[in-house]
């Protein structure tokens, strides 16, 4: 069968019909926003003059409305996230509290499990390494970067360079890296890294194979990624720190590296902020690096995909759910963090 | 660049002084600094640089040499592309997949763009009771697994919504390329938070002065939002935008759920798996089939980087 | 293209909010007013009454495979009239229990694990077999194999496709090239091997990597082994839990196994050491046999769809396969096999007349005719069947002295299965002991 540009007509259809809802909603949400209280206004000002015109004391402007619009703005979000997410996460969180099967209650069973097994625990600790080394690695290296290539010449070429990883999927990476550590027993290496190490005069080796070692390599996968999403928020970060902070600065003598911890360090702050909260919680959740380079042998195992497995492929609803919430209370301090964030904010 | 700022003795500090020896040796720094990001650049550029060159080669020579010999015996062939777009239901089909994930990707970056602005506008400029703890429930629900949502969801599309025997809403019962819809639907779903996350943080640091100009002179929300807001927070929804393109363009969880694994519905992600899964051992497909689904974000994220580099930056200054 | 078409018809019609079940008769019609009647529908008849129907199929079955399926049912739909919309997914396993409980199951599911099936009908999802289809199923397939499908005294499902994984590929030209001999029992086997590597070749190649199967080929191994050093007996107490996982016998079993697949003078011809197994994929775990750098491969029938294009599969051709020998020949001809199961999530009648229909002897001689499948059932014509591999699976499958045994990695709960028992496995050839690998998996189980 030749490929047939006329069968994936009904698609374009469908696309068609999903922007012209795309219009119809946002459209008339809008518009119904902008007609009912302008409708509520025009009475308004028939009370006013009324009022006026007889004497007696101005209706009080209505103070709940700004409630009922800040309502319709939110209705689809909430709706969207009620359905979505808000559901989803309660039943999760019952239903770790529940046999596999979901339908005896077992109490704390499932946590329990979590901890005592060996290989949960082993994921556990995976998980630990990715959330901690990931960030604090692509956000020194997305830094560093930044710095370096500010004003360097080249500098847009290169950057996109760095970023470019960030367009790829997770899958793709890892399809790309798999490539990068590929091991032939006999002829010639294909794998990047061990024609180095054959070039080098050393024996090739089965990278994904040998723990911890493995977990660091496919961890360099996710810091390729996210390396350059740091290294562009960053740089332009960077880029608007007041030109006169860093003269002043300059004409006190300030040395480089004093520049880079007094001045750079403080003046990006926020951004720094933004691009660790926004990487911690993408590693927290990466599932699909490990499953296609290792699917969690070897001791790569991590949270996200362990949990895939309990859930999906063994049926174990109860231990995936737990597992999940457990990826739940992990998130906690950052949501903490932003509370005090947000409060600050609200304050300044 | 280099400052010539005539030296103000400060106590005994000497500083940066303007001689030949010290404006060379900048020069030097910043030469040094060009060639480190340049080499740190093409680094980072080999594995994906060299996936490309694979994708090019013979499949035989694929398999029994690295792709770096290309340079001393080039060999080049499209043959693997040609293999791996369009030749039959049973080796690849790529560009019907390709067109999938289209369909998929631009409605599913429209809805949650809008409704997040939506309701990132209410939150930041409209008084009501709470919308702190919203903001933070919302803020929170980033990190619900999506893979927990799938039953839930996939329970709404296919029997409605039942309360106490009543049935409220109907089930969606979609076919084949209708399925897109619930696609749609899920990605918006799992997009939102993040997506409030980031236009709140640009919609409150618009100054205020406007919004309450635009009040005195009568205007409603809605009005505002749309005369003065939207303008203003374009750069922003660009750049959510692109990685709310990049994120759908990549997923491989909600397709397979809710789009099926056939070449109706199913997005590129998911065939580019099946690729890797079952075909482990043919390099050749894997690797001109990475490229393939490369090609359309790059293209996206190389034409509208400007856009995301400022809009992101906007959301990040005040964090 | 004439299939893409009505497709598009179908999807167009769909899109505008039309009846799509208006638009699906249409087709119908179309389809069975060409054939209906005629003589080669004949066989079709007790199907019939069901036009303008549609039946979804979910499965694993994808890509060349898949075509196939569609082509052994074709006569079928355009006789009686029925659609089959057969959707085949890589990530089947995990895709089906999401689907089933999210109130979106197929029609039918080609189940590839008893565990799995057994899950579905504790939790009440799926049906039993009509009365048609179970007449029709106990006519064609031996107890041995209904019993699999079979839970608390109801059937539900008849068998489909079937493989026997107790084979060892060889090459038989290279073996009379070098004189070797195709051994028959376990001691000749090893005798070869060892004969094999002393003259500097290694004997045996493997590979087990599979995705986020990765493992299963190893577990293959181990089950093939235990049936012979402890027989059927234990095998069926092992599989179901009776005795423990870490039941010495199943150490013995490994270790014996070990002596093959961890010896690092037999493995692992073409790829490098016993550690490349695990990352060699299963795809071409036997590849070298062709190239002439491994002797041996322990691998299913259906591997016969591996080797490399032009490869000639026969008896006195590039490659074939020799039966997995014996270990203790008092304990009979243990064969180890696997095949999937038509379950039912509706019971539509034109469901059960598709079901009914995978069972009859006309469905697998329709699907053996097109070549690379096997089955068990009892009506199939060996004459029907083109490969040779396929060929020697149906004789040794239709023997009545062969004792079969089902795929235990298969009858476990999926959390072991295809879980513990995989990943333990990966674990063992990258060298973790035999016994904290069988203490780990009992473990899980629970």
């Amino acid at each position: 069968m030749e490929f047939d540009f006329a069968a994936e007509q009904p698609k374009f259809l469908m696309l068609m019909y999903g922007l012209i809802a795309f219009v119809a909603v946002v459209g008339g949400l809008l518009l119904l926003l902008d007609v009912v209280p302008s409708y509520f206004a025009r009475r308004r000002e028939a009370q006013l003059v009324a009022a006026s015109v007889s004497g007696t004391p101005l209706p009080r402007r209505p103070k709940q409305r700004e409630g009922a619009f800040a309502f319709f703005f939110l209705l689809p979000t909430l709706l969207l996230l009620a359905v979505g997410l808000v559901v989803p996460a309660i039943r999760t969180t019952l239903l770790s509290f529940m046999d596999s099967s979901s339908s005896n209650w077992v109490g704390l069973d499932n946590y329990r499990w979590m901890f005592a097994e060996d290989s949960i625990v082993r994921v556990l600790v995976n998980t630990l390494i990715w959330v901690l080394l990931v960030p604090l690695v692509a956000t020194a290296f997305g830094l560093i970067y930044a710095v370096l290539v500010d004003k360097a010449r080249f500098e847009a070429v290169a950057k996109s360079l760095i970023f470019l990883p960030m367009a790829i999927s997770f899958v793709g990476a890892s399809i790309i890296w798999r490539f990068v550590y590929a091991y032939r027993g006999e002829g010639d290496q294909i794998g990047l890294l061990n024609q180095i190490v054959v070039s080098l005069g050393g024996e090739p080796k089965q990278w994904l194979l040998d723990s911890p070692l493995n977990t660091f390599l496919l961890i360099v996968i996710m810091v390729w990624i996210q390396a350059g999403f740091a290294m562009v928020v960053l740089s332009a970060a960077i880029k608007a720190i007041p030109a006169d902070i860093v003269e002043a600065a300059r004409l006190d003598g300030t040395t480089a590296w004093q520049m880079f911890w007094r001045i750079t360090i403080p003046s990006i702050r926020p951004a720094l902020i933004v691009v660790v909260v926004t990487i911690s919680i993408a590693t927290l959740k990466v599932f699909d690096i490990v499953r296609t380079a290792t699917n969690g042998n070897y001791d790569t195992n991590v949270i996200a995909t362990e949990m895939y497995n309990q859930a999906f492929r063994y049926q174990e609803n109860g231990q995936g759910s737990a597992l999940a919430v457990f990826l739940f209370v992990l998130v906690i301090p950052i949501v903490i963090y932003q509370i005090r964030n947000l409060r600050k904010q609200r304050e300044g | 660049m280099t400052t010539t700022t005539p030296t103000v003795g400060v106590g005994a500090q000497a500083t940066e002084p303007t001689t030949r020896g010290a404006r060379v040796r900048k020069r030097l720094n910043s030469r040094t600094a060009t060639l480190v990001s340049v080499v740190i650049a093409m680094l980072w550029t080999i594995p994906t640089f060299g996936l490309f060159i694979s994708s090019l080669r013979p499949e035989n020579e694929i398999k029994t040499t690295g792709w770096w010999t290309f340079f001393s015996d080039p060999q080049i062939t499209l043959e693997n592309y040609q293999e791996v777009l369009f030749s039959s239901g049973s080796s690849g089909q790529l560009a019907s997949y390709f067109i999938n994930s289209l369909a998929i990707t631009i409605p599913s970056v429209l809805f949650p763009l809008a409704f997040a602005s939506l309701a990132a506008y209410a939150l930041a400029w409209m008084n009501f009771k709470g919308r702190d703890w919203v903001y933070i429930g919302i803020f929170a629900l980033q990190i619900v697994p999506l893979q927990m949502a799938l039953v839930p969801l996939l329970r709404f599309f296919s029997t409605g919504v039942t309360i106490a025997g009543v049935q409220i809403l109907p089930a969606w019962d979609l076919v084949d390329e209708q399925k897109f819809a619930q696609v749609w639907f899920a990605h918006t779903c799992f997009a939102l938070p993040f997506a409030v996350f980031l236009l709140h943080n640009f919609i409150s640091q618009l100054p205020g002065d406007l919004m309450e100009a635009a009040r005195v002179d009568g205007a409603t929300h809605p009005k505002i939002f749309r005369t003065i807001v939207l303008p203003l927070i374009m750069p922003a929804l660009a750049a959510f935008g692109i990685f709310q393109f990049l994120w759908v363009w990549n997923d491989l969880l909600v397709a397979l759920i809710f789009a099926g694994g056939g070449d109706e519905t199913a997005p590129l992600t998911v065939r580019l798996a099946e690729l890797a899964g079952t075909r482990g051992n043919e390099w050749q497909r894997l690797t001109a089939g990475a490229f393939v689904s490369i090609v359309v974000p790059l293209i996206v994220f190389l034409s509208l980087q400007r856009f995301f580099v400022r809009g992101l930056l906007a959301g990040s200054v005040k964090g | 293209m004439a299939f893409a078409r009505s497709r598009q018809t179908l999807a167009v019609a769909g899109v505008l909010g039309l009846a799509l079940g208006v638009a699906a008769c249409g087709t119908g019609d179309d389809k069975k007013s060409d054939k209906a009647g005629s003589a080669e529908c004949a066989a079709y008849e007790k199907y019939e009454g069901h036009d303008g129907k549609k039946v979804t199929i979910y499965s694993s079955i994808r890509e060349i495979e898949a075509d196939r399926l569609n082509e052994s049912w074709k006569q079928f739909e355009d006789c009686t009239g029925i659609e089959i919309d057969h959707e085949g997914n890589a990530e089947f396993e995990a895709q089906l229990p999401v689907r089933v409980d999210g109130g979106n199951a197929p029609d039918l599911a080609f189940i590839p694990q008893p565990g799995l099936l057994k899950r579905f009908v504790d939790s009440g999802k799926l049906k039993p077999v009509g009365a048609d289809t179970k007449a029709m199923a106990e006519q064609n397939y031996s107890p041995d194999w209904l019993k699999y499908s079979t839970v608390n005294g109801q059937l539900y499902g008849a068998p489909l496709g079937s493989n026997v994984k107790s084979f060892v590929w060889y090459s038989p030209k290279t073996f009379k090239e070098k004189g070797w001999t195709v051994p028959t029992t376990w001691d000749d086997l090893i005798k070869l091997s060892d004969q094999i590597a002393a003259s500097g070749t290694k004997p045996w190649c493997a590979g087990i990597e599979s995705g986020d199967a990765t493992g299963w080929p190893a577990t293959d191994w181990i089950e093939d082994v235990l049936l012979r050093t402890g027989g059927p007996e234990v095998y069926d107490k092992w599989t179901t839990h009776q005795i423990p996982f870490n039941d010495p016998q199943v150490a013995d079993a490994l270790n014996r196994a070990g002596t093959i697949l961890k010896n690092e003078k037999y493995m692992n011809g073409g790829f490098g050491g016993v550690k490349s197994i695990s990352t060699t994929a299963f795809q071409e775990g036997g590849t070298p046999i062709t190239t002439g750098k491994c002797a041996m491969h322990r691998q299913a029938s259906f591997y016969a769809n591996q080797w490399p294009e032009g490869t000639k599969v026969a008896e006195d051709g590039d490659v074939f396969a020799f039966y997995f020998p014996a270990i203790d020949p008092a304990k009979g001809k243990p064969v180890l096999g696997g095949g999937e199961f038509v379950g039912a999530f509706a019971d539509r009648p034109e469901v059960q007349a598709v079901q009914t229909y995978l069972a009859s002897g006309e469905y697998a001689n329709s699907r053996a005719k097109i070549g690379d499948w096997v089955s068990a059932n009892k009506k199939l014509d060996i004459n029907n069947v083109p490969n040779p591999v396929d060929k020697l699976s149906v004789g040794i499958l239709q023997d009545e002295k062969t004792v079969f045994r089902f795929d235990g990695s298969d009858l476990m709960p999926a959390a072991v299965g295809a879980g513990t028992f995989w990943k333990g496995m990966v674990a063992w050839i990258n060298g973790k002991d035999t016994n904290s690998v069988l203490n780990d998996i009992e473990g899980s189980w629970k």
